[in-house]
C-alpha cells in the first residue's frame, strides 16, 4: 500500500485516496473543437517505465486533487503538490 | 487411549502438569500443554498423518514448523472447520479434533493411492497437455473426477461463527522474528527509545533457541532478553502473529491468531486479527529453513528434517525414532545427531563429505555415533514408515555414486541439505537474491531502502554472531529513525557460550541413482507431489525459465509456497542445464507468506457492515408509518407504504394513482445536493452543463445534463439560482459522488483560475417532493410568506420561505409530470417538515409514496434515470439533443461529435408496450427485428413498469432509429427464460405529452 503525503493533511494510507489518472496532458481549451486534440487528451496515455505524473484525490480526507510524481517500477513517490499549483501540463485553462 | 511411547521422561518445554486429550481421525490421544499437534502425534507414535495431493502416497511429519509440507489436517468441526491447517503450527488444546486429508475411505487404506502406480500418466504437464490441447473437451468430462481426487482439503459448509477484527498500527522499527537476532534487534532499537514492534510467528519468543537443550546459557540469555524487552514501554511484543505481506512504503500485513490456540475464542475476543502496520524501518530477523536432500523414496513417513528431529527431542521431549540415521551434506545436522544420541537413540551419520572438521569429529566419536563419511543415502525403504536406508559410496565433488554398500536399519531418517534464509518478504518487495557459493545459500542481494536483514536470515552462522548482527541492525534502524544509539549498544544481558562453528557444507541437492537403479520417486515438492523426473521432463520440453518450470510442474505453488522445495528445484535445474545457480534465477515471491483466512481480511465488514447504510433524516418516521424499505446504492429508501393486507403492486398503484388524482409526498432526501458559490459560478456551470446557466434568472431552476469529456452523459438534475453568485445543484442519488468528484477535478486541475467553491450538502438538507394536482393547495395552506399563485410562482420557479416555523427552499419542479414542488429544509427539521405536511394532508387526500411509485410515474412520463443514463448513452440517444447549447462549448461538446456517437443507427429512447394483450416486459430484454433473434439485436429494454395511469404494462428502451419506427412491432427477447414478447414502439411520453399538468 502506498503512503501518500498530502500537502494539506500529512502522510496517509493509499485507501484514503482515489487514483485520478494520467496528469501529463490536460484538456485542450474548451472552445477547441478539434477532435484529434481531444481524443489525444482523453484517450491516449503513455505507459512509462519509471517516472509517472498522475493525479490522486484525497477523497476521504481534504478532497483536494493532488499532482503526484511516482515511479512505476519502485512505486517511490517523488513529489506531491496540490494539482492547482502544478505545472501547466497538469491542466489547460478552459477558454 | 494409547501411551505416549515417544515421550521422554523429562526435559522439554512442555508442561507435564497440564495433560490434554485430543482426537485424530477418530482416535483419542494425549499430549501436554506446550505441544503442537505434530509433536503430540509423534509422542503417540503416529507418523503417518496424510496422503499426498496427487499420488496419494503415505506421508509423515517432515518438519517442526511453518515449512511443514506434509502434515496438513482439517481442524475443528462445523462452521469452525478449517482445512489445510499445518499440524506443526497447531498448538495443542484440550478437546482438539483433527482429521487427515486426501484419503478415502481411510488414511491407512486409501483407494486413490492406486494413482501412485500409474504416476507416469499423471506426470507434469498432464493436465496441460491432456485438457488444454486438441482434446480440450476431455476436461469437461474429467474435471469433476479430478477435482474430487486432487482437491486440497474440504471447505466448511456452515457460516463461520467467530468474529474477526482489523487493526491499524504504527511503529518506528518493525522487527520480524523473535529468535536471537530479532530479540537483539528489538533490544538495541528499544533501548534507544524507538517505538518497536516485534512480531513472532510462534507462541513463544526464542526462535531456534527453543530447539536447543534446556537450561543452557542460551536459555539464560533468552530469559534476560525477553525480561528486558517486556520492561520497555516503547516495545510491543506480538506473538502468534505472522507478517504475511510486505507492501509499498513499509506497510505490512500481519495476521494475529488471537484465539486459534483455544477450542473457541474467549468471549470478548476475535478469533484472528488482521493488522495493517506502517513502519519507518524494518529488520528482517526471519531466520532460515532447512532444506531436504532429494533421493529415492525421500517422502516416506519417518523421513524428517534434522532440525525438526532436534526440535522434537529438545523442545517437546519427544523422540521421533529410536534408531536414527542422520543424512547430511553439512555440519549443522550434527547438533541433531548429538542431541538424539544424548536422549537415548542409536544414531549413525551418513555425510556426503569425505571428512569433517576435527572438533566435530571428536564430538561424534566421544558420543559413540557411527560416521559414514563420503557416503550418501540413495533410497529409503519401507511402506508406511522407513525401515532401512541404502547407503552408497558417494563423491560429492564429482557427483558420482557407487553401488549400494550397506543397508542401515532405522525407524527415523533425519535429513539436512543445508539452509535457506527466509527472505520471502524481501522477495515480495522485488529485491534480488544472490547466491553465496561458500555457504550454498541464497542471501539478500540489494536490500530495499528501509529494510535490514539480521541473524540467520543474513546467513550468520552461530548464536553469538546472530545476536551481534541483531544488535547492529536494530541499532542502525533506530538511528535511521532519528534516535540516538543506546549508550552501550553492543552489551548483551548475559554472556553467550562459545560454540564450534558449524559452517561446512558440500552443495549437494540430489543424490543420483546408483548404477543399475532407476528410482522414480524422488520428491522435490512434497506438497504438490513434484519430483526430480518432473523437473527433467519440463526442461526437456523446453521450459527452461525458472518461472515456466514452476508453472509447468506447479512446483512451489501449493499452500506452503515451496518453503522446502524452491531452492532444491533451482539447484536441480541449474545442474541439469549446466548453469550456475545465480544464472538460473529465482521465482517471484508474492504475499501471503502463510495462508490468510478470508475472514481475517474481511474483519468486521460482513453482512450489514459490508457497506455503510445511509438513511434519510425522516427514516425513523417512515419506519413508524409502516414503510417497506429497499436498498438503492448505499441508501435505504421507502419502497412503498402498504395498507393492511396490500401487496406491493396494490400499494404502489394506489400511491401513483393518488399522485395523478390528488396529491402524494415522497422522501427525496437522497438526491445529491451541491452548493455552488463564487463570482465565476455561472461561468463554471455553463462549462459543465450542456445547456446555459448564466442566463438563468435568480429565483428560477433549470434542468441540466452533464457529459463526460468523451461526450457520454454522466448525470442530470435540477440547478437553482438562489443569488447572483449562488447556485444550488441537485444530482441523481446514484450520481452524487461521481459528480462531486468531477466538479472538484475540473476546478482544481483544469480551471484553477475560476473563483468557485463547490460543497456537498447532500446530508445537510432533507427533501420532500409533493406532487399532484392538489399539491399547490396543500402547500399554500402551510406556507404563508410565499405567493403560491401560478403566475407568481410558475413552473421552474424557486422561492425561499417558511413552512410553519421551518425555513424552506421551494422548487416548483416535477419528476412525475404532475404539478409538483420539491421542499428542502435543514436535515434536522426533516421529521417536523414531513409531519407538518402529512398532518395537513387528509383535507387534500394526500398519500405518501415510495420509490416504486416514483419509478412508475417517471416511466409513464418518459423521464430518463439510472437505467437510461448507464454510461453508454448520449444526449441524442435519450432524445435530449436540444439540451446541447450551440452558443457555447461545454465539457464533452467536442467529443460528442465523434463519428460513432453521431451514427444515425444508434439506439434511441422510445416507449414500448406489449403488442398482443397486456404482457409484462422485462428490463434487460434484447430487442430484435421480428423473428431475427441474433447477436445484439437492435436495442434493449431499460425500464419497465405497470402503468397505473394507463392500466397496462409499459417500458422504456433503446431501439436503433427508434424515433422513426413509431408503431412498428418488434420482438423483446429474453433468452435466459426463453421468452419472446412482441412489443409496439411508441413515444416514450405515455402520459400528458404536452406537459399541460405541469403548468396548470
Ligand atoms: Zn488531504
Amino acid at each position: 500500500m502506498l503512503r501518500i503525503a498530502c500537502p494539506y493533511c500529512g502522510e496517509r494510507d493509499q485507501v484514503e485516496f482515489t487514483y485520478g489518472g494520467d496528469a501529463a496532458s490536460g484538456f485542450p481549451a474548451l472552445a477547441d473543437a478539434d477532435l484529434d486534440r481531444w481524443t489525444d487528451a482523453v484517450f491516449i496515455r503513455d505507459n512509462p517505465r519509471g517516472e509517472h505524473r498522475e493525479l490522486w484525490q484525497h477523497q476521504h480526507g481534504c478532497r483536494q486533487w493532488l499532482y503526484v510524481v511516482r515511479d512505476t517500477v519502485t512505486h517511490a513517490i517523488q513529489s506531491v503538490v496540490p494539482a492547482r499549483d502544478a505545472s501547466p501540463a497538469a491542466g489547460a485553462d478552459g477558454r | 487411549m494409547s501411551e505416549q511411547t515417544g515421550r521422554l521422561d523429562r526435559g522439554g518445554r512442555i508442561d507435564r502438569s497440564r495433560p490434554m486429550s485430543f482426537v485424530f481421525d477418530g482416535r483419542a490421544y494425549r499430549g501436554f500443554f506446550g505441544d503442537t499437534l505434530a509433536s503430540a502425534l509423534l509422542a503417540n507414535g503416529v507418523h503417518l498423518v496424510g496422503r499426498s495431493f496427487k499420488y496419494h502416497r503415505p506421508r509423515g511429519i517432515y518438519a517442526a514448523g511453518v515449512e511443514e509440507p506434509n502434515a496438513l489436517v482439517g481442524l475443528r468441526q462445523g462452521g469452525r472447520h478449517e482445512p489445510n491447517v499445518v499440524a506443526t503450527t497447531v498448538e495443542l488444546f484440550d478437546g482438539l479434533e483433527a482429521s487427515s486429508q486426501h484419503r478415502w475411505p481411510s488414511l491407512d487404506f486409501d483407494v486413490m493411492s492406486v494413482i501412485d502406480r500409474f504416476s507416469r500418466v499423471f506426470a507434469s504437464g498432464f493436465y496441460y497437455k491432456t485438457f488444454m490441447g486438441p482434446f480440450r473437451g476431455a476436461w469437461m468430462f474429467y474435471e469433476k473426477f479430478i477435482r474430487r481426487a486432487a482437491g486440497f482439503g474440504d471447505p466448511p459448509l456452515e457460516p463461520d461463527p467467530d468474529r474477526y477484527e482489523k487493526g491499524h498500527a504504527f511503529c518506528d522499527v518493525l522487527v520480524i522474528g523473535g529468535g536471537p537476532s530479532g530479540l537483539a534487534a528489538a533490544l538495541a532499537a528499544g533501548r534507544s527509545g524507538a517505538r518497536v514492534v516485534l512480531v513472532e510467528d510462534g507462541a513463544e519468543l526464542g526462535g531456534a533457541l527453543l530447539s536447543r537443550p534446556q537450561g543452557g546459557d542460551t536459555d539464560a540469555w533468552l530469559a534476560s532478553a525477553v525480561g528486558e524487552l517486556k520492561g520497555l514501554p516503547n516495545v510491543r511484543l506480538m506473538t502468534r502473529t505472522t507478517v504475511f505481506g510486505a507492501y509499498d512504503n513499509l506497510v505490512f500485513g500481519l495476521l494475529e491468531r488471537v484465539g486459534d490456540h483455544l477450542p473457541v475464542p474467549a468471549p470478548d475476543q476475535p478469533r484472528q486479527r488482521y493488522w495493517i502496520l506502517r513502519a519507518r524501518q524494518a529488520v528482517l530477523a526471519t531466520g532460515m529453513l532447512e532444506r531436504p536432500i532429494v533421493f529415492g523414496n525421500n517422502d516416506l513417513p519417518g523421513v524428517m528434517l534434522a532440525s525438526a528431529g532436534r526440535s522434537y527431542v529438545n523442545r517437546y521431549a519427544v523422540i521421533p525414532g529410536r534408531s536414527v540415521v542422520v543424512f547430511t551434506n553439512n555440519d549443522t545436522a550434527y547438533g541433531a545427531a548429538l542431541d538424539l544420541k544424548a536422549a537415548g537413540a542409536d544414531v549413525a551419520v551418513v555425510d556426503v563429505r569425505g571428512a569433517i572438521g576435527a572438533e566435530l569429529d571428536r564430538a561424534v566419536r566421544e558420543a559413540g555415533i557411527a560416521l559414514h563419511a563420503g557416503c550418501a543415502v540413495a533410497r529409503a525403504n519401507g511402506r508406511k514408515r522407513v525401515r532401512n536406508v541404502e547407503v552408497c559410496v558417494f563423491d560429492a565433488v564429482r557427483g558420482r555414486i557407487g553401488a549400494t554398500k550397506s543397508r542401515l536399519p532405522c525407524d527415523l531418517l533425519l535429513v539436512s541439505g543445508g539452509w535457506t534464509p527466509t527472505l520471502q518478504l524481501l522477495g515480495q518487495r522485488g529485491a534480488p537474491l544472490a547466491y553465496d557459493d561458500k555457504r550454498a545459500m541464497l542471501i539478500a542481494g540489494a536490500v530495499p531502502a528501509g529494510y535490514r536483514v539480521a541473524g540467520s536470515a543474513a546467513g550468520e552462522p552461530g548464536v553469538r554472531q546472530r545476536v551481534a548482527s541483531g544488535m547492529r541492525q536494530g541499532g542502525a534502524a533506530a538511528e535511521a529513525c532519528g534516535y540516538a544509539p543506546s549508550p552501550e549498544p553492543g552489551v548483551l544481558p548475559v554472556r553467550l557460550p562459545d560454540e564450534p562453528a558449524m559452517t561446512g557444507i558440500a552443495p549437494v541437492a540430489v543424490i543420483p541413482d546408483p548404477p543399475g537403479a532407476g528410482y522414480r520417486k524422488k520428491f522435490v515438492d512434497f506438497q504438490h507431489d513434484v519430483g526430480y523426473d518432473d523437473i527433467a521432463l519440463a526442461l526437456s520440453e523446453g521450459y527452461e525459465s525458472i518461472e515456466h518450470l514452476k508453472r509447468y510442474t506447479t512446483l512451489g505453488m501449493a499452500p506452503d509456497q515451496g518453503k522446502t522445495s524452491s531452492f532444491n528445484a533451482l539447484a536441480i535445474a541449474a545442474q541439469m542445464l549446466g548453469r550456475p545457480i545465480a544464472a538460473v534465477g529465482t521465482t517471484t515471491f508474492r504475499p501471503p507468506y502463510r495462508p490468510v483466512s478470508i475472514g481475517a481480511l474481511a474483519g468486521a465488514e460482513t453482512g450489514l457492515h459490508f457497506k455503510p447504510t445511509r438513511r434519510s433524516p425522516m427514516h425513523d418516521l417512515h419506519a413508524r408509518n409502516g414503510a417497506v424499505f429497499i436498498t438503492t446504492g448505499l441508501w435505504l429508501r421507502p419502497w412503498y407504504y402498504p395498507m393492511p393486507g396490500e401487496s406491493i403492486r396494490e400499494a404502489y398503484v394506489r400511491e401513483a394513482d393518488a399522485v395523478r388524482k390528488s396529491v402524494g409526498m415522497v422522501d427525496v432526501s437522497s438526491l445529491g445536493k451541491i452548493d455552488v458559490q463564487g463570482p465565476d459560478a455561472a461561468e463554471f456551470l455553463n462549462r459543465v452543463y450542456t445547456n446555459a446557466f448564466d442566463t438563468l434568472p435568480v429565483g428560477r431552476a433549470r434542468y441540466g445534463v452533464m457529459l463526460r469529456p468523451d461526450g457520454i452523459v454522466i448525470d442530470d438534475g435540477t440547478t437553482s439560482r438562489l443569488a447572483e453568485h449562488h447556485y444550488f445543484m441537485t444530482t441523481t442519488t446514484a450520481g452524487a459522488g461521481a459528480v462531486m468528484t468531477f466538479l472538484e477535478y475540473l476546478l482544481q486541475t483544469a480551471w484553477p483560475d475560476l473563483k468557485v467553491q463547490v460543497t456537498s450538502v447532500t446530508s445537510q438538507w432533507a427533501a420532500i417532493a409533493v406532487a399532484g394536482p392538489r399539491s399547490r393547495d396543500l402547500i399554500a395552506s402551510l406556507v404563508r410568506d410565499v405567493d403560491m399563485e401560478n403566475a407568481a410562482f410558475p413552473f421552474m420557479g424557486v422561492r425561499q420561505g417558511h413552512l410553519g416555523a421551518i425555513p424552506v427552499r421551494l422548487l416548483r419542479i416535477s419528476f412525475s409530470g404532475e404539478m409538483a414542488y420539491e421542499i428542502y429544509a435543514p436535515a434536522g427539521c426533516g421529521e417536523t417538515l414531513w409531519r407538518a405536511i402529512s398532518d395537513a394532508g387528509p383535507a387534500f387526500d394526500l398519500v405518501p409514496y415510495g420509490i416504486e411509485a416514483l419509478g412508475a410515474l417517471r416511466i409513464e412520463k418518459g423521464h430518463v434515470a439510472g437505467a437510461e443514463i448507464d454510461g453508454r448513452t448520449t444526449l441524442a440517444d435519450m432524445g435530449l439533443a436540444r439540451m446541447a447549447s450551440k452558443k457555447k462549448p461545454f465539457i464533452g461538446s467536442a467529443l460528442m461529435q465523434r463519428e460513432g456517437l453521431l451514427d444515425a443507427h444508434r439506439p434511441q429512447l422510445v416507449g414500448l408496450e406489449s403488442a398482443s394483450g397486456d404482457m409484462a416486459l422485462r428490463a434487460g430484454a434484447i430487442l430484435c427485428e421480428p423473428g431475427r433473434h441474433q447477436g445484439h439485436g437492435i436495442g434493449f429494454v431499460s425500464s419497465v413498469t405497470y402503468s397505473p395511469a394507463l392500466g397496462r404494462h409499459v417500458a422504456l428502451g433503446f431501439v436503433s432509429r427508434g424515433l422513426s419506427r413509431e408503431g412498428d412491432v418488434i420482438d423483446a427477447v429474453f433468452p435466459l427464460r426463453g421468452e419472446v414478447t412482441p412489443v409496439r414502439v411508441r413515444s416514450a411520453h405515455f402520459v400528458d405529452p404536452e406537459g399541460r399538468r405541469l403548468n396548470a
